[in-house]
């Protein structure tokens, strides 16, 4: 009986979250972090973490006392706690499928990135160990993450400090730092990813 | 413990992200190509939402855990670091298809190449304190 309440949760839980949950839930999590007297924002531990290994020693910008953003590195750790569970434990019948649209599907072929609708992974084989070998990959994963790091810090926050804290507190700074989000994500995905395949 | 409680949200954060398929850099393509409504509604909802939390904060004047109102810090009410520092970011979100919190989530869920975004990332955070200062802000 108990079993059988338990896996019902589970299956419940499994199910790809629509947009309305998720977004609504997320909201939830900034509520919950600004009760502990704290505000989100994911991209502030790439500065604890250098902080952390010795950047303080060399500039000033990380003359930070870390410690007092112990509780972010542990929102960034529940994360990849998080991360473990739901790949591992709620995948439901589904699996790891991105349920991308058909348009997408199409857009994609045609930049030479073969998917067959309804099988599209979460992540796609290119952004692996393997892909990491290409300087495509080298450019995306790389790249990428270099570009977030440094956008993240001279922006002042991300996609959880801007697009969510800020844009919820109606702070302008945040709304031109999403307007700039998008310029820079539009850029790369109309002019430059076309011709990395 | 008083700490694990962030451990607690983070996980949270994990399953809103992972199960709402926001950690997908194939979401994130759709996204900036507006090939779907997902990402915006995931996003505008949280908006949404948040907004309307953060106005019955402001107006029930609400207090945090140890008894003190919550106020959220004002943001420096200048226009260059948002707009070439977000352009920036907007760059390589769209290149990884991933932001700073899917990509602990992805690490978690096993795709362990994202160690090497989080190095980058935290170069990118390096080399802007670097050079914060011969930057517009």
């Amino acid at each position: 009986m108990i079993e059988t309440i338990f896996y019902q949760i589970r299956d419940f839980i499994a199910q790809p979250w629509p947009w309305y949950v998720a977004g609504p839930l997320l909201a939830l999590v900034m509520f919950i972090l600004l009760y502990f007297g704290h505000e989100f924002g994911i991209s502030e531990n790439f500065r604890l973490m250098c902080a952390a290994d010795g950047a303080d020693k060399v500039n000033d910008f990380f003359k930070i006392n870390w410690r007092a953003g112990e509780w972010n590195l542990l929102v960034a750790l529940g994360a990849v706690f998080g991360g473990y569970l739901a790949s591992h434990y709620f995948l439901g019948s589904h699996g790891d499928i991105a349920h991308i649209s058909a348009a997408t599907v199409n857009s994609l072929n045609n930049i030479n990135i073969k998917v067959t609708q309804g099988e599209v992974p979460l992540i796609p084989d290119f952004i692996s160990w393997k892909g990491l070998l290409s300087w495509q990959g080298l450019l995306m994963i790389a790249g990428g993450g270099f570009l977030v790091g440094f956008g993240a810090r001279y922006a002042g926050g991300c996609t959880s400090g801007h697009a969510i804290s800020g844009l919820s507190a109606l702070q302008v700074p945040s709304l031109i730092a999403v307007i700039g989000f998008f310029t820079g994500g539009l850029l790369i995905t109309y002019f430059v990813i076309p011709y990395l395949f | 413990m008083r700490m694990s409680r962030y451990i607690l949200v983070g996980i949270l954060l994990g399953f809103i992200l992972y199960k709402s398929e926001a950690v997908s850099w194939f979401r994130i393509y759709e996204m900036f190509r507006f090939q779907s409504f997902h990402m915006f509604g995931i996003i505008g909802s949280a908006i949404v939402s948040g907004i309307i939390i953060v106005q019955v904060i402001k107006n029930r004047k609400i207090k945090n855990v140890v008894g003190k109102e919550i106020t959220i810090k004002e943001k420096a009410k200048t226009y260059s670091r948002y707009i070439i520092g977000g352009f920036i970011f907007g760059m390589g979100w769209s290149l990884a298809g991933a932001c700073p919190a899917p990509m602990f989530i992805l690490l978690g869920a096993g795709h362990t190449v994202f160690i090497v975004y989080l190095v980058a990332a935290m170069t990118g955070t390096f080399v802007y304190g670097l050079i914060r200062k011969a930057l517009p802000h």
